[in-house]
């Protein structure tokens, strides 16, 4: 004989529900606006939805989003790494430089980026963990160092696109039934990531450590090691965008990717990731890249100043991340007054 | 023997014969901490099949042989054994392999992740390739759900959910690795009256499968409804272990209770005019309708058990928190504090709880910590002068006879008593009309206690009102003109001095009163206490 | 009731049996001597250690260069860091509350614009300074009630504010730069006083430095910011009100982000939409190179001030000895790490050497905090 089938208490009603949803899926509401944003803006400007220039804006969304999904794993974890645009930038620049040399064949070439990447992604892991120095201290740090290290192999030159293989950049505007090269890339970058996040124990952890960092030490999670894997992911996926934004911009100065860290922190803030840690999804972090790339275009196209861009970028994680504190601050509330006494 | 997570009860529940070792056995088990013998010499048994309760007042030791059995502490000495067998419990994780779950007063969830991850994040289901099947997940948290007879909306993130859904978590974890000690550690306290039909429900079919059950609690008519055995702790020590159906209610009183000590006798004031008065206050999910006065030179004592309020009261009263209802009249005038420094210039003071945390600035000296509220007062033309501040510190500390080697030394050097003596002098400095203590000599050794004692007599004959907030029973009925019992937030009883005993205070606390009808003035406390009569349940008491 | 006790004379019933030891002893007369010197025991570790850092660099400095004791080279040592010196004064309050403002480098970038375009508006220069110190203090104020009321945390406001303000300059001024400021205003920013090898803004600099260094160690106001650093929650039950000493504490961060701003436009003579890029970085590493714990609750303003000239030593150095801009940047983020590793190290090194001294473990199982029984 069972006791009574407990159904949850009343909660609030359909109105603030609704929200509450809208707020749980981040990527459901993203993907409304940009649908929105689409609407108005071809009304303006009907080249917006050309083939032509629907692909620029999403190859060049593509390279910010394969770097933001990286920088997701690290603020998942209640993180954050602000280098990302130096590795970037220094990944391209050697790319360049050793295909300007003839050094190696192309492929090589990427893996020894990708390679870069992912050692400059360790050592930021590994200034974390092992020194224990936050990581808002030591990517502030790494983002100098790392672009110090471009200046160096730089040199004072820059890579022209007329010493680099012929069609190099070409593959920038390549596309498959359509689809830009490079979004093929990310979708692949951004599905495995996800596979990786939602079905193995480390992408778990990485959510568990950001939640709740004591629960997750009880139950005998390595935090630390969570913590630098997920530098060392970010570090690669840079080193990845990084051999991208080489072939989409062709010509590579010692400055390249100057201020793309606010772009790629951004996509994934009001992707969903959540700076509190223990929430967001790499596809939210896509889909957040997207909308920056989208509103970037809009500007251009409706003649706005481009100047209006940064100014975006600060109101765009602003409002996030103050609409992520209410929302929450609305729930802890509810919870108070629902709990029985 | 590691870990077999099962995700579906087994078969038939293990026979239990009385040949087998008791499924865990404490043999002289001791813990300190610092200069606090937390338990001593404990020794007890759990058989598997029975529901065995432990009770006993705060601070008799309950909550750090759940710890200890739970792997967040290792016991200085004595013996653990498990199914007869010699075991080390390391640490939680050991603890967890060893198949000995303990659901917290307090959940340790991830709110960002859902009910069923919740449950397996430990151990999770796997596919066919090592991935982790969130099907399988989601099944399995649906079938320990349906196992515990509740519905529960296992892909729903656990931020947001009740206190009572985010227990029943915290069991079907213990569940899900098919435990074969379950150790709840006040599961009732946030509960409803259904909540906790629902839990015992679970309880009991838990038993029912050979699974040995420990259950700490504070709500007396709870033991006598669920358990078949219970125990008494009382300061540290085991008093006595006994089948339940051969105890009554006054006799676990009287074993918790029952203790001698030297009490300060209060020094005999007049009563002035009310200070400070509570009307229907009310903080939703805390406290309701509570209502009081402090009078001056009176020392009113709020008496209850762990979670009955009288901490967030506190909080209201001093600008931490707010009042969903009610109101506040200083000096017959409502106020509404928004902040404590707001509090603190109505004068109002409060002496917290855990003095490291809230009470001291632990890196500070001592007369740094007693000048921080009065700054501003002391200072107004912002520059410090140090010879000023030393004086002061100087003077109260003298007052208090804090132990110190100046009044340089940094607080965190002091002991606890001389550590809460400087929390008090702080507040003496602010010349405060109301002065709210909660638990003042809590960790502090006699000698200080009975100081400290002194000085809130004193305080109280200088025309303060006090208001004193204590879970030492002695400490309350020694030292209040007026016992205000708290309990799940409501007031249950309001005691005068000269009516108040022990016992009296007890059952107010553990939400008693009416059981026994209330007992006037000039009843003797054990009389005519009936053993709660039988309910309805024919299943409740073996 | 028992026989009433005087109160207050302690001479009560159960006190007769009181051990001797609770009496406290006669009270010894406080030395000032003692405490001053724990203190100055305490200042000896990490401001020593900078000064000695400092001398060697000097003399390695003259090593590098015969002018570099000379006056001009001082002037110029010192007048390129001005803006991050006055900018790292109140940035230390910040950190040691716990918090921190990345979005000083575009306050100082705003204000150049700012300024610039109402000078090029015809407004006079004084003018256009007030304004943007409201501006400024507007800034700090929009970070402090993001952080204060809705309890975001600082990293995250200060990073969209960083964004928000640089775009607000981009906004104001484009890519034009405005460079034809008057005499005056650019002689300030970049000239001595008369007859001296002392720049003006190294006054501004010392003013700001004494008030600091007096409201810090010496007012009130600093004792409520360490409490604040050192335990939130004791602090805000003492009275304290934290939020509005953090916001305040954002406001006037934000201004002299503003002051810095216009000194940095006056020094290039020219008011630019990047000016300033970079800057939080040298200010955040000029801080916690003074000692200033990143996690908040302790420093000096002592410690912040040796900080400055250690690095614009290090930077004129690197100058000298023939080192690009773009590697300085490398140094300073070296210099960052090192800040707070090499304390970790030490604090590591020695807790090992104490334990291996006691040769025994740490107690198992410390109490929680709150927790009796």
């Amino acid at each position: 004989m069972s006791a009574e089938v407990s159904v949850r208490p009343a909660g609030p009603g359909i109105g603030s529900r609704f929200v509450g949803m809208l707020g749980r899926s981040r990527e459901l509401t993203l993907g409304g606006v940009i649908v929105l944003l689409c609407a108005v803006v071809s009304f303006q400007a009907p080249h917006f939805l050309s083939i032509s220039n629907l692909s620029q804006v999403t190859t060049l969304a593509a390279i910010i989003a394969i770097a933001a999904v990286g920088e997701s794993l690290v603020v998942m974890t209640k993180n954050i790494d602000l280098s990302v645009e130096s590795t970037i930038g220094l990944v391209a620049f050697v790319v360049a430089d050793i295909l300007r040399q003839k050094a190696l064949p192309g492929p090589a070439a990427w893996a020894a980026g990708i390679g870069l990447g992912l050692v400059l992604g360790m050592a930021n892991g590994a200034i974390i963990t092992l020194f224990r120095v936050p990581s808002l201290v030591a990517t502030l740090g790494t983002l100098s160092i790392f672009r110090g290290l471009d200046f160096f192999v730089a040199g004072g030159h820059e890579v022209n696109l007329a010493d680099l293989p012929p069609g190099y950049s070409d593959a920038a505007t390549q596309s498959f039934f359509g689809v830009p090269l490079f979004v093929i890339l990310a979708i692949i970058v951004v599905v495995v990531a996800a596979l990786v996040m939602r079905l193995t124990p480390f992408g778990r952890q990485v959510y568990a450590v950001g939640s709740n960092a004591e629960a997750a030490l009880i139950i005998g999670i390595r935090s630390r090691l969570v913590i630098f894997l997920a530098f060392a992911v970010c570090g690669l996926l840079a080193g990845v965008a990084g051999v991208l934004w080489g072939m989409e911009f062709g010509t590579i100065y010692a400055t390249s990717a100057t201020n793309v860290s606010l772009q790629v922190i951004a996509a994934a803030v009001v992707g969903g990731v959540a700076i509190a840690g223990g929430a967001g999804t790499v596809v939210g972090a896509a889909v957040g890249a997207l909308f920056l790339g989208l509103i970037n275009n809009a500007l251009l196209l409706l003649q706005m100043p481009q100047e209006l861009l940064q100014v975006i970028y600060g109101a765009v994680i602003l409002v996030a991340v103050s609409a992520d504190a209410l929302i929450q601050r609305r729930e802890r509330r509810l919870t108070a007054q629902g709990a029985i006494r | 023997m590691t870990a077999t997570p099962s995700f579906a009860p087994p078969a038939s529940p293990e026979p239990v014969t009385p040949s087998m070792p008791p499924r865990i056995e404490l043999r002289g088990i001791s813990k300190r901490f610092g200069a606090t013998a937390a338990l001593t010499d404990v020794s007890m048994d759990l058989r598997a099949g029975e529901i065995h309760a432990l009770v006993g007042e705060n601070g008799a030791g309950k909550s750090t042989l759940v710890k200890i059995l739970a792997g967040v502490h290792a016991p200085d000495s004595g013996t653990i054994l498990l199914d007869g067998v010699v075991t080390h419990i390391g640490d939680p994780a050991a603890a967890r392999a060893h198949r000995v779950a303990v659901v917290h007063q307090e959940p340790r969830l991830f709110p960002d992740l859902s009910v069923a991850e919740n449950v397996f994040l430990a151990d999770p289901p796997k596919g066919r390739f090592g991935e982790i099947s969130w099907r399988e997940m989601r099944r399995a948290a649906a079938r320990l759900f349906e196992q515990l007879d509740v519905r529960l909306d296992v892909g729903a993130p656990v931020r947001g959910l009740s206190m009572a859904d985010q227990q029943l978590i915290e069991i079907a974890k213990a569940l899900s690795v098919d435990a074969r000690v379950l150790i709840l550690d006040e599961p009732t306290a946030s509960l409803s009256a259904h909540e906790v039909e629902r839990l015992f429900a679970i309880v009991r079919r838990t038993r029912d499968r050979g699974v040995a059950v420990l259950f700490v609690s504070h709500r007396l008519d709870e033991v006598f409804r669920l358990s078949d055995r219970a125990t008494v702790f009382r300061d540290g020590r085991h008093v006595i272990t006994e089948a339940t159906r051969n105890l009554t209610t006054a006799d676990l009183v009287r074993h918790m209770v029952g203790r001698s000590v030297t009490l300060f006798p209060k020094a005999d004031v007049a009563v002035g005019e009310v200070l400070l008065e509570v009307r229907g206050l009310t903080r939703a999910g805390e406290f309701s309708d509570v209502s009081f006065t402090v009078r001056s030179g009176e020392i009113l004592g709020l008496a209850g058990l762990v979670g009955a309020g009288r901490t967030e009261i506190a909080r209201v009263l001093f600008g931490i928190s707010h009042p969903t209802a009610g109101e506040v009249l200083l000096d017959g005038r409502p106020v509404h504090f928004g902040t404590p420094s707001a509090a603190l210039r109505a004068g109002i003071a409060y002496v917290p709880e855990d003095r490291h945390q809230d009470g001291l600035v632990l890196d500070f000296s001592i007369s740094d910590n007693i000048t921080l509220p009065i700054l501003a007062r002391l200072f107004p033309r912002l520059f410090v002068r140090a010879a000023t501040e030393r004086g002061l510190a100087q003077g109260y500390t003298e007052r208090l006879r804090v132990r110190m080697t100046g009044v340089d030394q940094l607080a965190q050097a002091l002991s606890g008593g001389n550590q809460q003596k400087v929390v008090i002098a702080k507040w003496l400095a602010t010349s405060p009309r109301v002065l709210i203590l909660d638990e003042p000599t809590r960790g502090v050794d006699i000698g200080a206690k009975v100081e400290v004692h002194r000085i809130v007599s004193d305080l109280a004959a200088s025309g303060l009102g006090i208001i004193l907030i204590s879970s030492d029973l002695p400490e309350v009925l020694a030292m209040s003109d007026r016992i205000l019992v708290l309990h799940e937030g409501r007031v249950t009883a309001e005691i005068a001095r000269s009516d108040a005993t022990e016992e009296r205070v007890m059952f107010a606390a553990t939400g008693q009163v009416g059981a026994s009808g209330d007992a006037g003035p000039g009843l003797p406390p054990f009389a005519a206490m009936a053993r709660p009569a039988a309910s309805s349940e024919a299943t409740d008491v073996r | 009731m028992t026989g009433a006790p005087v109160p207050g004379s302690g001479a009560a019933a159960g006190e007769a049996a009181r051990p001797e030891a609770t009496r406290p002893e006669a009270a010894r007369p406080v030395s000032v001597r003692r405490p001053l010197l724990q203190r100055a025991s305490g200042l000896l570790r990490w401001e020593t250690l900078l000064l000695v850092v400092l001398a060697l660099l000097v003399v390695e400095g003259t090593r590098l260069s015969k002018f570099f004791l000379t006056g001009p080279n001082f002037a110029n040592l010192v007048s390129a860091v001005m803006e991050v010196a006055i900018v790292a004064l109140p940035m230390t309050l910040i950190i040691i509350t716990g918090e921190i403002d990345l979005s000083v480098e575009s306050m100082i970038g705003l204000s150049g614009a700012i300024v610039g375009s109402l000078w090029a508006a015809g407004i006079p220069i004084e003018v256009g300074i007030v304004v943007v110190l409201i501006v400024g203090a507007l800034g700090g104020l929009f970070n402090g009630l993001l952080v204060t009321r809705l309890g975001l945390p600082s990293l995250v406001v200060t990073l969209g504010t960083l964004a928000l303000y640089r775009g607000f300059a981009q906004v104001i001024l484009g890519p034009t730069a405005i460079s034809s400021f008057p005499a005056g205003f650019t002689a300030f920013g970049f000239g001595n006083i008369p007859g001296t090898t002392i720049p003006w803004t190294l006054i501004v600099f010392s003013v700001l430095s004494v008030v600091f260094l007096l409201v810090t160690h010496r007012t009130w106001i600093g004792r409520q910011v360490f409490a604040v650093g050192k335990n939130k929650d004791a602090a805000r039950y003492s009275g304290v009100r934290v939020g509005t000493l953090k916001t305040a504490l954002f406001v006037v961060t934000g201004m002299i982000a503003a002051l810095a701003g216009v000194i940095l436009a006056a020094r290039f003579s020219s008011a630019r939409a990047d000016n300033g890029t970079g800057l939080t970085l040298v200010v955040v590493t000029i801080v916690l190179l003074g000692g200033v714990d990143i996690n908040g609750g302790k420093g000096t303003i002592a410690g912040v001030i040796l900080a400055v000239f250690t690095l614009s030593v290090l930077q004129n150095e690197l100058r000298l000895a023939g080192v690009s801009s773009e590697y300085q940047g490398v140094a300073v983020g070296l210099l960052l790490i090192g800040s707070v590793t090499a304390p970790y190290l030490a604090r590591q090194a020695r807790s090992y050497s104490d334990r291996a001294r006691r040769g025994r473990q740490p107690p198992a199982g410390s109490v929680e905090r709150g927790e009796v029984v």
